[in-house]
């Protein structure tokens, strides 16, 4: 399958079940939202040394937030929900709780077979030292946390879910500037999807790693197959004319909505083409043995319900 | 679908008579035969509805009391689901220890109004007398959640005790007007008497203006509260003046600290 010039290898993605959590995360502005938002969801680009993979989804208008203030939706994704709920509520304490003008809450409705509610501002009360008022209304528990800017308000839950982490491209071009070209104008297309974040630092990450390592300690270490300058010495998966390749992870919600950020991705690329440096798409996988999704180039691509305007 | 039961009342009663045995709850799968022969506690003795009322309709999910009176009590007592709407007035334990469904008045009731109440959505379109959401006599807690909206006035002691929920009132109180509350929202449109928020443990009152406050109820300044727009646009669907409330800047005056202090009066501007 060749898209403009670009080669779309016949591989997968191998992804994982994982349990995601949605907030809603208001300000005065969205200049101060997004600083809630940014300081919660840093250091959070891998569950291998950061505990969650985190990001923002999405900014939200004043009309269709809670409180009618501009605000941001933000992501978490973690291997267990025990993980999830811990660093949740320690992100929200150093975070949001810190944040002027800054208010949470819940991202996910509801408490079913699917959704369970864990605590978004419950443990965040006693910050307020016997102060704290919590208010019910509309169905849902509030907390009203005495501040010195004022009051922080929060919802008590929010709504945790199966999730679905490590779908993942392989962009691979001619030189790095324009293989960080490519991923830049794929981020900027994938980021208009809802219900997906790309956890690295800008959504990409330049050191894609295999399982397995040569020092004991180590359970993964860097994808020598895809390492341009160890062509020569390695099993290459690399023709002599790749000169730098960069993969884009996605967390979603739904395998749906990492189908349609993958495939917006890779239009994205393939939109610059050959010509601009890029020869081959390809993908990362553990041969099928460790994930429990697998998300094939080939059928995304040729899928037209992936591609639409975004909702 | 069959036409809403409809209960006439057709004698004046001289003593009060207890109808918490009609509720949508208690009269489903009931034929109108058996409605009619329930007996209900009337003073010391007892009274067969079909002597109390005239029976039309037969769907007791939309009950209807037509040309009621105020000595009729319990009415809605425990209901869970349904709805019932009394034209005229109604006695006293409106809606006691109600746990869903819709209960509308039109017309005053008397006292003890919401005593219990705990879901649902009670509606008095008059007035309402004393101990309104209120802790009936031997019992710790007043309502403990749902919404009571009252169109007129209400008496002293509205949301005596109250443990949760919302109580609207677009008229007047009388004095004591949450006293010892211990949870829960209240809003008055008009004015409340002496001594509001007298034993208050937390909850919140909103007021529009600032009534004479007793020494124990500290002046915490004007500010902005984020939680006030959210709680002003619950109540979007509500029937009554309470549904366009906006604003989120509000005087606040915490107290009572003669007890725990942890409630607080604000006086909206």
């Amino acid at each position: 399958m060749i898209i403009n010039g670009v080669q779309i290898d016949d591989t997968f993605a191998e992804a994982f079940n994982m349990r995601a959590t949605r907030v809603i995360i208001t300000a005065q502005n969205l200049c101060w939202a997004h600083h809630a938002a940014s300081a919660m969801t840093g250091f959070a680009t891998s569950v291998i040394g950061c505990g969650v993979e985190a990001g923002i989804e999405r900014e939200i208008s004043p009309e269709h937030t809670p409180d009618g203030r501009p605000g941001v939706s933000v992501l978490l994704f973690a291997m267990g929900s025990a993980v999830l709920m811990k660093q949740l509520e320690t992100r929200m304490g150093q975070c949001v709780l810190t944040c002027p003008t800054a208010a949470a809450f819940s991202g996910i409705e509801g408490s079913s077979d699917t959704v369970t509610r864990i605590g978004l501002g419950r443990n965040l009360r006693f910050f307020g030292d016997g102060f704290q008022i919590s208010k019910q209304f509309g169905g849902k528990r509030y907390w009203r946390v005495p501040v010195m800017d004022g009051e922080f308000l929060t919802e008590e839950t929010t709504g945790m879910v199966r999730a679905i982490g490590g779908g993942n491209f392989l962009v691979l071009a001619i030189s790095q500037p324009q293989a960080l070209a490519a991923c830049e104008a794929a981020i900027e297309a994938m980021r208009k999807v809802p219900s997906v974040i790309m956890p690295f630092p800008g959504g990409v990450v330049r050191s894609g790693s295999k399982v397995g390592s040569r020092y004991k300690s180590m359970f993964a270490s860097t994808n020598d197959a895809f390492c341009p300058t160890l062509k020569g010495l390695t099993r290459t998966e690399l023709s002599a004319d790749i000169e730098s390749v960069m993969e884009i992870v996605i967390d979603g919600l739904t395998e749906v909505a990492i189908r349609k950020a993958t495939y917006a991705g890779i239009a994205a690329v393939c939109a610059l083409g050959a010509q601009n440096g890029i020869k081959r798409i390809s993908a990362g996988n553990y041969g099928g043995k460790l994930g429990q999704f697998q998300m094939h180039l080939h059928d995304i691509m040729t899928d037209a319900s992936l591609k639409e305007d975004n909702a | 679908m069959s036409a809403a039961l409809t209960l006439t009342l057709k004698m004046v009663p001289v003593q009060r008579i207890d109808l918490s045995a009609l509720t949508p709850d208690t009269l489903a799968n009931k034929t109108v035969t058996e409605i009619a022969a329930i007996q209900l506690p009337y003073g010391k003795k007892q009274i067969a509805v079909a002597d109390t009322f005239n029976l039309s309709g037969s769907d007791p999910s939309r009950l209807t009391i037509r040309n009621s009176h105020a000595k009729l009590d319990h009415i809605g007592a425990r209901m869970q689901s349904g709805s019932i709407t009394v034209e005229g007035d109604a006695g006293s334990y409106l809606g006691f220890q109600m746990r869903g469904g819709q209960l509308t008045v039109k017309g005053n009731v008397d006292a003890y109004a919401a005593s219990g109440l705990a879901g649902g959505l009670l509606h008095i379109q008059g007035n309402a007398g004393d101990f309104l959401a209120a802790a009936i006599v031997g019992d710790k807690k007043g309502m403990q959640g749902g919404t009571v909206i009252v169109t007129g006035n209400a008496g002293a002691r509205a949301g005596d005790q109250m443990r949760r929920g919302i109580l609207l009132i677009e008229g007047n109180t009388g004095d004591y007007c949450a006293s010892r509350m211990l949870a829960g929202t209240i809003g008055v449109l008009g004015r409340v008497g002496k001594y509001a928020g007298y034993g208050m443990r937390r909850g919140t009152l909103l007021l529009h203006s600032t009534p004479e406050l007793h020494a124990t109820l500290r002046d915490c300044g004007t500010h902005n509260l984020p939680f006030l727009r959210l709680m002003f646009k619950s109540f979007g669907q509500l029937p009554g003046r309470f549904a366009t409330l906006n604003g989120s800047r509000a005087h606040r005056y915490a107290g009572d600290i003669a007890n725990d202090g942890k409630g607080e009066i604000l006086i909206l501007e």
